[in-house]
């Protein structure tokens, strides 16, 4: 009895609850992680936890955070967007230019209907096309680069009358004594966060993601799904372009380059899975929030700007990682 | 007595809100086949896991020979001579079948090149052995189902066995490629290898096995001899009561026409099909794989576009682009593929079932929780699906609670028509008979239903009227009365007994 009972327990160290402690790891190591860089961070700086200081990583984060929550929509829905960051400049550029001539509301009317037309091009080429979407948007990241380019002549826009517009609310107003920026994050992670969780769409999207044929069979429009994720991603990125061209009231051709990287991070980060079917956008945000604060604490003790991006991508890369070993079960694959 | 080959002693297993299995013990001797049974949800295929390395037991022990042994994972088990094939494929779609069959242990040769010629001459001497129509170097993703599965098999032929686990290997075999597969038993039992057959269909278990034990609920409910016992025991060891097997004799009252298929094709699929399915009617389509019935019936729910013919649906031609058109038009479609088609398996088990309507499932612009669950719990109960709760991921149910939330989400759908493909593929015999229950219930209450099946006794079993195909061809349509056994077997050959009767 003893020596059964004794190779029970051993077998339940060794065995089971390594296991268990495995996939308790894969479900919460970046929670983990994220709060041992908090207190670290906050030991490292006495700024860290500043009020001031935290407010403005989440300013910061915005224009990063709205365009994540477009993309949770496309990545839940098994695809990529990689055309992000191209597009976010060109957005930017848009409104800029055309605030002289046509006035604010003209002007952000304009941008939002290009963006949008444009997202529609990427929806309807993987939605209703069914072209692979890493090859499509990784083409139409050049693509808007190039129209970008076209669009200012390589120069950078400005707005020529800074003072005698209201232009400037979106990126530098505050409301109820929170900026801006905050504030329309905020607002559209709520909503696109109920659209996700609470409508028959959102539904459609986690199916579509996670079993294309199984949707088809119960009669979801799979085309069409995906391609309202695209216009919706489009939109977000038009309302990060708003921000950003407000903020800085001028911009270069190049600001928003290499951002879709950052943002596929931060969907990961939060733990959907690059092969669609899972996310929420809460998740989303906690990942963009934990990316804006790894920045700003590695700032703050100190560490040169180019250690900075190997840091950052390290543990983005120990994101994926986690991804993967949740879905596997084990943190090494059983056949390493 | 001869030592077990293997041994499983008071085996726990929890999983969150389930107790899986309950302190079972189980073994197999050498040379013996022994079978698994138990209800959907039982324990079955937890229990092989578990002996196959993929779970770890919460608590008791595994010996292998004489050895206690921990099966830390799937390559472990392997190397102590268990082979585990699984009621899910787990195959690489994009690899060859040779490379499936040897994965992870590919010959080599210098450099660590892999040596293909060795290789493919390997795979094709197993394939022979296995009488299949495929070769080594065949895409696994080209292949049937029933092929795919016999590539699962012939990986057990790989490797110097002691045991090997077939969870379900018939569910999708044709009967000849079941003789196969049954001589192919018969060769490792006399090599002595301890085979565990997991299987719900009481004909394989009373001809291939010797010894049948029983789990219920995750308890081990008892082993009987199978040359000792009945049909009815077994039964009545796994849940509790017996069942009436018999043929269909009631018919339902049949009202006007629900579906009329007129002249048919699609290009060699199927060629100058033409029945009819009234309401109130149960038409069973029978023949072998690749018979042409689950084509005509993708084309009936908008999936496949016929190239000659027409469908009218209450004596009305209509045209069904894609499952949309299908559904408004009251068709449901109970597919084939479970896994691949009818479940999103990281869903959970309500969200599946109420895909297909969960646009009309609104309060205001929101899906109503309220609603939704009404109809789970509704399905649930009737077709007694064995969850902890709807929030459960379809993924972890039993193979053939997942086939009942399939049949659910059709079912709670209403349809005028209804399709089902292989509807109790996987299915317990407690709920099969209740599954056919329930489609002659619908019949009568005036639903047309079109059952497509490869299993004799479940079309003679819920059929008014029978279809026999062959090659694409409908070869003729039996009425219950008049059908009988051998003239089935003769029409799904090819054989015209009796043209007389071509168009139903
Ligand atoms: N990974 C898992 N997570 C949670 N629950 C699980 C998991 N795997 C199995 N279960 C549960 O354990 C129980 C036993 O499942 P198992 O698959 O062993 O049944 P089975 O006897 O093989 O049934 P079937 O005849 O339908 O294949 C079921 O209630 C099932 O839902
Ligand atoms: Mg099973």
């Amino acid at each position: 009895m003893s020596e059964a009972a004794q190779e029970r327990s051993a077998r339940n160290a060794g065995g089971s609850s390594g296991a268990k402690v495995g996939t308790f790891l894969a479900k919460q190591g970046i929670l983990i992680a994220f709060v041992l860089f908090m207190v670290s961070f906050a030991l490292a700086s006495e700024r860290f936890l500043d009020p001031d200081n935290i407010l403005g990583v989440i300013r910061s984060s915005a224009i990063l955070g709205v365009m994540a929550l477009g993309v949770t929509f496309v990545v839940i829905s098994g695809n990529l967007d990689l055309s992000v960051g191209s597009l976010m400049s060109f957005s930017t550029i848009v409104v800029l230019d055309l605030h002289d001539t046509l006035g604010p509301a003209l002007a952000i009317l304009a941008m939002f209907g290009m963006t949008l037309a444009i997202g529609a091009v990427i929806g309807f080429l993987v939605g209703y096309l069914r072209l692979n979407s890493l090859i499509v948007t990784l083409g139409m990241l050049s693509a808007i680069h190039g129209l970008t380019l076209t669009w200012s002549g390589g120069q950078n826009m400005d707005i020529a009358d800074k003072a005698g517009t209201w232009f400037a609310v979106f990126g530098q107003g505050r409301a109820l004594g929170i900026p801006m920026p905050i504030l329309m994050f905020a607002l559209l992670a709520a909503v696109l966060g109920i659209v996700l969780a609470k409508t028959p769409f959102g539904r459609k999207v986690y199916a579509v993601g996670g079993n294309g044929t199984a949707a088809t069979f119960s009669g979801i429009r799979r085309a069409r799904t995906v391609f309202t994720c695209y216009l919706i991603s489009a939109f977000c990125v038009a309302t990060a372009g708003l921000i950003q061209a407000s903020r800085s009231m001028g911009s270069q051709n190049t600001v928003g380059q290499g951002m879709e990287l950052e943002v596929l991070a931060a969907v990961i980060l939060g733990g959907a899975s690059l092969m669609g079917g899972s996310g929420t956008i809460f998740k989303t945000v906690i990942g963009v929030l934990i990316l804006g604060f790894i920045q700003n604490g590695l700032l703050l003790i100190g560490l040169q700007f180019y250690v900075q991006f190997v840091v950052t991508w390290i543990i983005i890369i120990l994101a994926v990682w986690l991804d993967i070993a949740a879905k596997r079960g084990r943190l090494l694959s059983p056949i390493a | 007595m001869t030592r077990p080959a293997l041994r499983l002693e008071n085996i726990v297993k929890t999983f969150p809100g389930v107790r899986a299995l309950d302190g079972v013990s189980f073994e197999v001797l050498p040379g013996e086949v022994h079978a698994l049974m138990g209800e959907n949800g039982a324990g079955k295929s937890t229990l092989m896991k578990v002996l196959g390395g993929i779970h770890q037991p919460n608590e008791g022990r595994i010996l292998v020979g004489e050895e206690p042994a921990v099966m830390a994972n799937p390559l472990e088990a392997k190397a102590k001579g268990i082979v585990f094939i699984h009621q899910e494929l787990s195959l690489a779609e994009e690899l060859s079948v040779a490379e499936n069959i040897y994965l992870g242990e590919l010959p080599r040769k210098s450099f660590g090149r892999v040596d293909w010629a060795t290789l493919y001459a390997r795979t094709d001497e197993i394939l022979k052995k296995l009488k299949v129509g495929f070769d080594a170097r065949t895409m696994v993703g080209t292949l049937s189902i029933a092929n795919q599965q016999m590539v699962e098999i012939a990986r057990a032929l790989t490797v110097d066995a002691k045991a090997v686990i077939f969870d379900e290997p018939t569910a999708s075999l044709t009967d000849s490629e079941k003789v196969v597969l049954f001589e192919v038993i018969d060769d490792l039992k006399k090599d002595g290898v301890g085979i565990i057959y997991i299987s719900h269909r009481m004909e394989e278990i009373f001809k291939i096995t010797d010894r049948i034990s029983v789990l219920r609920d995750g308890e081990y409910r008892g082993t009987l001899v199978t040359k000792e016992t009945t049909e009815d025991d077994v039964t009545q060891l796994m849940i509790g009561r017996s069942l009436d097997l018999s043929r269909n004799h009631e018919h339902a009252e049949v009202g006007d026409v629900a579906l009329e298929v007129r002249g048919l094709s699609c290009g060699d699929l199927y060629r100058d099909i033409s029945f009819e399915i009234r309401r109130g009617e149960v038409v069973g389509f029978y023949g072998l794989v690749g018979a042409g019935r689950t084509e005509i019936a993708e084309t009936l729910f908008g999936l496949r576009a016929p190239s000659a013919g027409q469908i009218l649906l209450d004596g009305e031609e209509v045209h069904l682009g894609s499952p949309v058109d299908a559904i408004a038009r009251g068709i449901s479609l109970v597919p084939e593929d479970r896994k691949g088609q009818g479940l999103v398996l990281g869903m959970n088990c309500r969200d599946n079932m109420t895909l297909p309507q969960v646009g009309d499932l609104t309060a205001g612009p929101f899906v109503s929780d309220g609603a939704e669950i009404a109809i789970f719990d509704q399905y649930r109960d009737k077709l007694d699906i064995r969850t902890p709760g709807w929030r459960q991921t379809v993924g972890n149910l039993s193979g053939g609670n997942q086939q009942k939330i399939v049949i659910g989400k059709w079912l709670s759908m209403h349809p005028t028509l209804l399709i089902v493909d292989e509807p109790t593929r996987g299915i317990d015999v407690g709920s099969k008979s209740e599954i056919h229950k329930l489609i002659r219930q619908l019949a009568s209450q005036g639903y047309a239903v079109m059952v497509i099946s490869s299993e004799m006794p479940e079309v003679l079993h819920v059929s008014d009227r029978i279809v026999a195909m062959y090659h694409g061809e409908l070869i003729r349509t039996f009425t219950s009365d008049e059908v009988t056994e051998d003239s089935l077997i003769q029409a799904i050959s090819g054989i015209r007994t009796d043209g007389g009767d071509k168009a139903a």
